[in-house]
């Protein structure tokens, strides 16, 4: 199996110049520096997801108090921030790295990838699916990551034009505002149950469970706080709605701008290939499909550590405060090997982001195709790739 | 009186109804993770308990006196609590004997360090005053019935003095009388070794509790054959033994030899060895988590479990608190202390002890 090469549709152009070997070689390196950080995972580290998870509810209690009292002005100012600022938290720092399990290794139940719930539309159970097995296991390659453009976006030159992807940078402005209902919706991936891939019944579940949690989100943020404001009722439903975009506008920017900048490689979908992909080729696809953003500690914090996208895609489960001190020594790892370590401000690399979607709202937009047109799905390859489950989460 | 209770009906009704409210407010979150945010020590739902007092016992005996919270249910004398420690960022669940009264506004557990010890080192000497541990529900049927024996003999060795030690206690806060005609045999290597040995010397001159100190190292172990000697009417009286797994198998033989088995109450602390490390092994697959782990032969689906990430309950990791019971859906395991084979589906398996026998499906 490891002896097997890469097919010119999965071989990374950027890594066109490594050996097999070079690559296990890569691998085994990756894999020790994992496990020398997880080794030393301690007490500090604990203290840190307290620290954060306190910081968060003392945000969101503060803020919601202050928006008791939104009609008056500053109030409402202060209240709104500390509550997007709550939100972005939860959903970054704190509830997308616990749902990986990034926290688990405390065994504490309260801060567990299997009882976590987050401020968020997705139920947790179904992000965990979406996210962490399909996101993180096929990171982008086409057809089979759907992260990747969503369906709804022409992200990569190699995907099909459509004439509706001219409304495409309309498209990424509205989904950006509301995102979380976006991947929420999305996760229930109606359009199997269109295909017949997926069952209807399933998919009914699914969004009763979605409604169930919705409902809840919706009315803490739109009915049960807005009336304890009493007379402010409107002015916090305008709070909340500002805060939940807040939240929404900043994850989409800096999950955006983890795999679709340029310098990003997304990859053709060949169900063989990716079946006797070794552990070496897969650590390969989850760095040339990643790009960092770079900044101060607090925005790091801010992106929930997403900033150390190429870290966080190597390492799924290793908790996002060290991807600060890993990050050095993979872009040492990627400089020896002669590999790219996509980088830049959140600024520049979202400016690239939305050129991309520009350009690609019309047909054509990239260089030649790939040596290998893109693979057009066949049913049968539509069912779950036998994926070792660990590198999921 | 009917008015009282009907009162406290709407009162319970009201608390419902107001938590429920909360609950929407707070969601996802419980309002119980907010106050536990705040104080740990005010959950109900992850009960904790703060470290407010430390008695040094002996060199490598400390006794910890818990601040627990609202919710500490209550416990019988003789029982234990699952005590949650986190060291290096990990928790980890021992179970330690309740030395204090059960009416007792703070909860005492007396822990020795173990040599090796992953826990019991840290409890005992390096857990300060402040520190936040997490407690589980009292449990264990090492305890004397509701109606006191007027006969009682209780023989302990070293830390295992620790479940009677609250039996003592209590009976001399609530029946002194009935510790007047009773007996302790409580060995340890030297005097200054013996836990509890001043406030057992104490507790004899004030009840008439007879003490009969056994140091070892002077006069070797506690045997059955020695126990005549001390305790001449050994055989008409109910007794309780603690200590290490060769006393209380050779005190087990012997009243089953010589006495009435039924009159002996033995709470053993350590594993007993295990007998059935040749169980094949399996991949064992939590149902509820949807983990799924491979668990080697004589490894227990516990470890297997907890090594793949799985958050399994568990409280004495030795098969005597059922702290960790999941029901078996389907497959079989094997008890790793006695080899039984249990494949019944909807049977309870001890996750601790239990070893799987191919693969196997557990409700956790
Ligand atoms: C019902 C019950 C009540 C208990 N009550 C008390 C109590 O009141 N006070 C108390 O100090 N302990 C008590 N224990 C023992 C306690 O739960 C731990 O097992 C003990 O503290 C050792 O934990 P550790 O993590 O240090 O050792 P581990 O790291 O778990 O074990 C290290 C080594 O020590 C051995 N070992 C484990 N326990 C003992 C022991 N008690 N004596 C000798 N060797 C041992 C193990 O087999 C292993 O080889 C009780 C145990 C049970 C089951
Ligand atoms: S953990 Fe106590 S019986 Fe299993």
């Amino acid at each position: 199996m490891a002896t097997q090469t890469f097919a010119p549709s999965m071989t990374p152009s950027a890594a066109a110049h490594l050996t097999d070997e070079q690559v296990e070689t890569l691998g085994a390196e990756l894999d020790a520096l994992r496990a020398e950080v997880v080794g030393s995972l301690g007490e500090a580290d604990a203290r840190y997801i307290h620290r954060v998870i306190a910081v968060q509810r003392g945000l969101e209690v503060g803020g919601r108090g202050a928006l008791i009292f939104s009609l008056f002005p500053p109030a409402w100012v202060v209240g709104t921030a500390a509550l997007s600022v709550a939100k972005i938290l939860d959903n970054m720092e704190i509830g997308h790295n616990v749902l990986h399990g990034q926290w688990d290794w405390m065994r504490d139940p309260k801060i567990h990838s299997t009882t976590w719930e987050w401020d968020h539309a997705s139920p947790a159970a179904s992000w965990k699916k979406s996210h962490n097995y399909e996101h993180h296991t096929f990171t982008n390659i086409r057809g089979k990551d759907r992260d990747l453009g969503y369906s709804i976006m022409r992200i990569t030159p190699e995907q099909e034009w459509k004439p509706t992807d001219l409304f495409q940078p309309l498209v990424n402005l509205g989904l950006s505002m509301i995102f979380e209902w976006g991947i929420a919706i999305y996760d229930i991936e109606i359009e199997k149950v269109k295909d017949g891939t997926k069952p209807w019944p399933q998919a009914k579940a699914e969004l009763m469970g979605l409604w169930r949690k919705a409902r809840r989100q919706l009315a803490k943020d739109y009915v049960l706080f807005p009336l304890l404001s009493g007379p402010g009722f409107l002015s916090t439903v305008a709070a909340n709605a500002t805060a939940n975009v807040v939240r929404n506008v900043w994850s989409h920017a800096v999950i955006f701008c983890g795999h679709f900048p340029d310098g990003v490689e997304s990859f053709d979908f060949d169900e063989e290939r990716l079946e006797s992909e070794t552990k070496g080729q897969w650590y390969l696809r989850q760095m040339l499909g990643s790009a960092n953003l770079s900044g101060s500690k607090l925005f790091h914090l801010m992106t929930g550590n997403l900033s150390h996208q190429i870290e966080h895609h190597l390492f799924p489960d290793v908790p996002s405060n060290r991807y600060a001190e890993i990050a050095p020594r993979v872009q040492e790892i990627c400089k020896r090997y002669g590999l790219p370590y996509t980088t830049g401000s959140l600024p520049r690399q979202y400016g690239k982001v939305l050129r991309k979607i520009a350009r690609l709202a019309f047909p054509g937009g990239g260089p030649a195709p790939a040596a290998t047109p893109p693979t057009q799905l066949p049913d049968q390859a539509r069912r779950r790739l036998a994926a070792p489950a660990r590198l999921a989460s | 009186m009917r008015n009282t209770v009907e009162y406290m009906g709407v009162l319970g009704e009201i608390r419902q109804r107001a938590r429920v409210a909360a609950t929407w407010f707070t969601q996802p979150l419980l309002p119980d993770d907010l106050l536990g945010t705040l104080n740990p020590v005010w959950s109900t739902r992850e009960p904790h308990a703060r470290v407010v007092g430390l008695r040094r016992e002996t060199a490598d005996t400390t006794t910890l006196l818990l601040r627990t919270g609202p919710a500490r249910p209550g416990h019988r004398a003789g029982q234990f609590v699952g005590i949650g420690t986190r060291l290096d960022g990990v928790w980890h669940w021992r179970t330690y004997s309740v030395t204090s009264c059960p009416g007792d506004p703070l909860l005492a557990v007396t822990v020795t360090a173990v040599p090796g010890g992953t826990v019991s080192g840290a409890l005992a000497h390096r857990t300060p005053v402040g520190t936040l541990l997490r407690i589980g529900p009292p449990a264990g049927e090492f305890v004397l019935p509701d109606q006191v024996p007027e006969k009682l003999l209780f023989l302990t060795a070293g830390s295992g003095i620790t479940p009677v030690m609250g039996i003592l206690r209590d009976l001399a806060a609530t029946r002194p009388e009935a510790l007047g005609g009773a007996v302790l045999v409580h060995c340890d290597r030297t005097p200054s070794d013996l836990v509890f040995g001043p406030d057992l010397r104490e507790l004899a001159t004030s009840t008439g509790l007879t003490l009969v100190e056994r140091h070892t190292a002077v006069k070797g172990r506690l045997t059955p054959d020695n126990l005549t000697d001390i305790v001449p009417d050994w055989a008409a009286r109910q007794a309780w033994a603690c200590g290490p797994a060769g006393l209380l198998d050779a005190l087990t033989e012997h009243w089953a030899m010589a006495g009435d088995p039924a009159a002996l109450h033995v709470e053993l602390f350590t594993p007993p060895a295990t007998v059935a490390a040749d169980a094949t092994g399996g991949r064992v697959s939590f149902t509820t988590s949807g983990i799924e782990a491979d668990a080697g032969p004589g490894t227990p689906l516990m470890v297997a479990g907890e090594a793949a990430g799985a958050l399994l309950p568990n409280g004495c990791r030795m098969g005597i608190c059922h702290t960790c019971v999941g029901r078996l859906r389907s497959g079989a395991v094997r008890d790793l202390r006695t080899g039984d084979l249990h494949d019944t589906p909807g049977e309870p398996v001890r996750t601790c002890v239990s070893g799987a026998a191919g693969d196997v499906e557990i409700e956790l």
